[in-house]
């Protein structure tokens, strides 16, 4: 049997949709605060998605208060309650960098037509 | 030194905290060793124990190397090595060493041989910079001066192009962060001299002592 299996089994969470660049999407992080612990979430569209297996993770952009606010997630962290898929926009490609540089209108993303 | 253990190495993957950290782990198949002879001042003028590690075909084995393992009464092994512990006594030929030796969250130091990387330049094995790739130099990857002209000779242990790799490496004071002793598996948080599959000796820290 693969070892490496052996240390990363039980990590991989089973739970998560499936989702890709463009999508919008919700995410329910862990946040410790003092000896407490709530939910954030933080709500914004999926840039990209890179590496595989256990190190997989994806970056969600979102604008907030006229800043842009990027955050880059470990697919596979403790620290995420769930992920929640809003919308599935269509897009051409897999990296959206393009959208750092648009705003307002043109930084819109057309939804996956059925 | 008190404990080590042979070892392959598997390869690189991440292990996550309960606060979320992912913390990047060398995962190493270790033992299960075994005693094949015990050295002694009286006999060999130091005390070690000599451990056997690993498979390999019974005909790849001359016949002294058989006669060695046969003598302690073990299985022929592939590897081969001593280790100077402090307390040899209390250890007996044939017995096993497996990974619970060591615990989740001690110190461990790791020895492997580097990757072999033939017939270096300076860049690569010494960290020289380079010089403008364009703008009309023709000078890029060279050495460079070697020296003052006054000697008139290149002092010795000037850093210059060889071969780089293939070296003895211990890095020191990792982390133990998983032990599996069923399944012979360790996790060492951080990087292993060696490729995948090469040989390493895990052995208690000198500087926690």
């Amino acid at each position: 049997m693969n070892l490496l299996k052996v240390v990363e089994e039980g990590q991989y969470k089973e739970d998560i949709p499936q989702f890709k660049s463009g999508d919008t999407v919700k995410v329910h992080v862990k946040v410790v605060e003092g000896n407490r612990e709530r939910i954030q979430v933080f709500e914004g569209l999926v840039i990209r998605r890179r590496g595989g297996g256990l190190g997989e993770t994806f970056t969600v952009r979102r604008v907030s208060y006229g800043v842009g606010v990027e955050r880059t997630f470990p697919l596979h962290s403790p620290k995420i309650d769930k992920i929640e898929v809003i919308r599935r926009g269509r897009v051409r490609r897999a990296r959206l960098y393009y959208l750092r540089n648009l705003r307002g209108k043109a930084a819109r993303i057309k939804d996956i037509r059925k | 030194m008190n404990k080590a253990i042979l070892g392959t190495k598997v390869g690189m993957t991440q292990v996550f905290t309960e606060a979320g950290v992912a913390v990047p782990v060398t995962v190493i198949e270790a033992g299960p060793c075994v005693v094949v002879q015990k050295k002694t001042i009286e006999n060999d003028g130091y005390n070690a124990i000599q451990v056997g590690f690993g498979e390999k075909r019974e005909n790849l084995f001359n016949k002294p190397l058989k006669g060695h393992f046969e003598k302690a009464g073990v299985k022929p092994k592939r590897y081969l090595r001593e280790f100077r512990l402090d307390d040899v006594a209390t250890y007996e030929v044939g017995q096993e060493i497996k990974a619970d030796i060591f615990a989740t969250g001690e110190k461990v130091d790791v020895v492997g041989t580097t990757k072999g990387r033939g017939f270096s330049g300076g860049i690569k094995r010494h960290g020289f910079h380079r010089g403008p790739m364009a703008h009309g130099s023709k000078y890029h990857r060279r050495p460079g001066s070697l020296a003052a002209k006054g000697p008139a000779r290149v002092f010795k242990g000037r850093k210059l192009p060889g071969h780089y790799g293939v070296e003895r490496v211990t890095i020191q004071n990792l982390e133990v962060v998983r032990v599996d002793a069923e399944r012979n598996v360790l996790a060492i948080k951080g990087a292993v001299p060696g490729p995948r599959g090469g040989l390493v000796i895990i052995k208690e820290s000198v500087k926690t002592r």
